[in-house]
């Protein structure tokens, strides 16, 4: 066996390992971080096929940025397993055929003429190529209108997203941080001048400040 | 190089050679591996010797100075002392979680490292992807702090985990940002080439090198970059992770003895790497400030060190961050400045003005 | 107008290079650090540290065990049970039979000095003591009154400096 087989392998073996326990874990942590290994596991795949951008990439955007705000989720929640796990029996038929007919149909279309190794187009490529160039002519040329209306598609729902939960509460209160910072001290403190030494107040002003000070 | 090791391995082990060919790749690869890291881990230890030393004379003080000349074997006291410490693992933490926290924080830091370029041609793996392996691993870093905190099962761990995820998160993305700009004016994604693409210039040609290097047209990228990789590293003034005062310590709160001096080796091997990311995107890598003086690693590591000594300077100088305020500078100023400044570079690439070419 | 200032202001960073000036410039500065084991600050007379029991010239302790000091004592440190016992004069007088002070409680206050009628309980210029158990730091009588009889000269000198303000 060659080496890369073996590696692929041991690769392919963790990932549904991985891929297994995130279902079956009981505590939804440990589940989230085996979902970040099969991510990972994944990426080390498509590095064997020598795809090392999306490889990359499914680490930066999956592992490093979503994984993280699904764990920060997950953590906070107040997951009750016990309860998610009532009636598990009664829902498992459902569940098992959905799983199979989603089995099957991933079974007719990969093995169809689409996808069949004789059915991609083959390429031969200089030794000093690269693939993220050749990737980035592509997204930028060929495929330029596909590429902005995702990422439009994506701003909308970012837009939609903030838009939803962005609800102006009458009754908050909260800092605005660019006031606080542009504060100056005539804004806080009011320097007065006084004279360091003043005279001893007389005997007709002290007998008439009480009255004064109610005054106020 | 590999031609001339092989040939001096070949000559040492003379007969026994045909024995350790098989596994070459593998102690070339070992090797390599050694010969970055441990300059990278002896600088890691004594990085914290120097920050003591640094922030002691901005406080009119002296700093450590019993262990050793000068206090120079301070850092193997402090070493020798969190080894002989034993690891506490509290009653209800999780386990498994608990040991790997430390390991996942420590060992992006070092991992990056492949493919920092030190001079022409002087780097582990030279791949075209280099930018987004530094960015996807620096991004793992957090992982190490989120799992320390949640595995620790005590609440200021838990905070201070959560106060890191937001903050590098969120920092990671203005960094990014700022990258696309520099990957713009360098039109590639390869460090090295990244670096050779400052050498080149108008002002590169009159003998002034340091004018033509990123820092100075893309000086707002500049600023961002670095005190993003401050925040990014989670240290002063951006350290409400740790918030000593607040939450006694985040997540290390748990942690002892050696466990607890991983985090603090991550977070030092974060600051080295961190300055190297900006002296080879922002100041040239190893290229040579003026043309009179020849290139090499030297110029890199006197860079690194200079913003190194920025590190601890900031240290010494600012005042914590509010965390809203952390989260305002990430979102509201750098990320509103990055994306101003790509389309301000992106238009000055179009007009004939253009430097680079 | 001000907007615009204090927008210009927080773009280049003005004040923040305004702290790293300060902080750089004394970087510089000569070290005020005192090199403590071998270095010593200068002590004034009326320092407060390790407690003594002081005798008269003739040898006969002072403290007549009026336990004021044990009422004063903010932190509850001193502990005092009295006896009667005849002096040298052959004379009845009141002695104490236990006087200890659990100096892992003590704050040093002084107020126990002040208190005393007699001078008996003093607190001397002596900081650096140690205990390496718990019980080391419990002084009894004996350990006090061998304090008060090694370091009388300086006590006395103390008192002495310390007379024209009384």
């Amino acid at each position: 066996m060659e080496f890369k087989t073996f590696v692929f392998y041991v690769l392919a073996a963790m990932l549904l390992f991985s891929a297994l326990r995130v279902i079956t874990a009981k505590n939804p942590v440990h589940a989230v971080l085996f979902l970040v290994l099969a991510f990972f596991s994944a990426a080390s795949l498509w590095m064997l096929l020598q795809a090392e951008f999306l490889a990359i990439v499914l680490i930066m955007v999956y592992v490093g940025a979503v994984m993280v705000l699904f764990l920060f989720v997950v953590m906070m929640l107040d997951i009750d397993v016990e309860r998610l796990r009532h009636r598990f029996w009664s829902y498992l038929p459902l569940g098992a055929m959905v799983g199979l007919l989603i089995a099957v149909q991933m079974a007719l279309v990969l093995s169809g003429k689409y996808f069949s190794a004789e059915a991609l187009p083959g390429h031969s490529m200089p030794a000093d190529y690269s693939n993220i160039k050749e990737l980035a002519r592509l997204l930028f040329t060929e495929y330029v209108y596909p590429f902005e209306l995702a990422s439009v598609i994506l701003l909308v729902g970012l837009i939609a997203a903030v838009m939803l939960t962005l609800r102006g509460r009458k009754d908050s209160k909260y800092q605005k941080p660019a006031e606080q910072v542009a504060v100056k001290r005539n804004d806080r403190v009011r320097m007065v001048s006084m004279a360091s030494v003043v005279d001893e107040p007389s005997v007709d002003s002290a007998a008439t400040a009480p009255e004064k000070r109610e005054g106020q | 190089m590999e031609a001339q090791f092989l040939q001096f391995f070949q000559s040492l082990l003379g007969a026994q050679w045909p024995l350790v060919e098989p596994i070459w790749p593998l102690v070339w690869a070992i090797l390599q591996i050694v010969s970055i890291l441990a300059p990278v881990v002896a600088a890691v230890a004594y990085l914290p010797y120097f920050e003591r030393k640094v922030i002691a004379y901005m406080h009119v003080r002296i700093g450590p100075n019993r262990v050793g000349p000068a206090g120079l074997l301070q850092p193997i006291a402090d070493a020798l002392k969190l080894l002989f410490k034993e690891v506490i693992i509290p009653t209800k933490a999780s386990k498994g979680l608990y040991i790997l926290g430390p390991i996942m924080g420590l060992a992006p830091a070092l991992v990056a490292w492949a493919v920092i370029p030190f001079d022409t041609g002087l780097v582990m793996a030279d791949i075209d992807a280099g930018v987004l392996y530094l960015l996807a691993i620096s991004s793992l870093g957090v992982y190490g702090i989120i799992i320390s905190g949640w595995a620790s099962n005590s609440k200021y761990a838990f905070l201070g985990a959560m106060r890191a995820t937001a903050q590098m998160v969120s920092y990671e993305i203005s960094m990014g940002m700022a990258l696309i700009v520099v990957l713009m004016v360098s039109n590639s994604l390869n460090l090295s080439a990244i670096v050779a693409g400052q050498g080149r210039g108008m002002f590169a040609d009159m003998g002034l090198g340091f004018l033509s290097w990123n820092w100075l047209p893309l000086l707002p990228m500049f600023m961002v970059f670095l005190i993003s990789g401050v925040a990014e590293t989670n240290r002063a003034p951006f350290d409400v992770v740790e918030g000593e005062s607040e939450i006694v310590a985040g997540h290390m709160v748990e942690y002892s003895g050696m466990a607890f001096a991983l985090f603090f080796l991550a977070e030092y091997a974060n600051m080295i790497l961190i300055s190297a990311a900006v002296s080879i995107f922002f100041l040239g890598g190893w290229l040579s400030p003026v043309g009179f003086l020849p290139d090499g690693i030297w110029w890199l590591i006197a860079k690194i060190s200079v913003i190194l000594f920025l590190f601890l300077w900031f240290r010494a100088s600012f005042p914590r961050y509010r965390y809203d305020q952390i989260m305002r500078l990430g979102w509201k100023v750098f990320l509103p400045l990055c994306f101003l400044w790509i389309v301000v570079i992106g238009t000055w690439m179009l007009t004939p003005l253009s430097i680079w070419k | 107008m001000q907007a615009v200032i204090n927008f210009v202001k927080s773009l280049f960073l003005l004040e923040l290079f305004k702290g790293m000036a300060l902080t750089g410039r004394y970087f510089f500065a000569r070290k005020i650090t005192v090199q403590y084991p071998d270095e010593k600050t200068p002590q004034g007379f009326r320092f407060r540290g390790l407690h003594a029991l002081r005798r008269y010239p003739n040898g006969e302790e002072r403290c007549i065990s009026c336990k004021l000091c044990e009422a004063v004592c903010p932190a509850l440190a001193i502990t005092i049970e009295g006896t009667e016992r005849t002096d040298a004069n052959g004379q009845t007088s009141r002695r104490t039979s236990r006087y200890d002070i659990d100096l892992t409680k003590c704050i040093f206050c002084g107020f126990c000095e002040e208190a005393c009628p007699v001078d008996a309980i003093v607190e001397t210029h002596i900081f650096e003591y140690h205990g390496e158990t718990r019980g080391d730091l419990l002084y009894t009588k004996q350990m006090l009154l061998a304090n008060g009889d090694r370091y009388e000269t300086e006590i006395a000198k103390n008192r002495a400096l310390d007379a024209p303000y009384r």
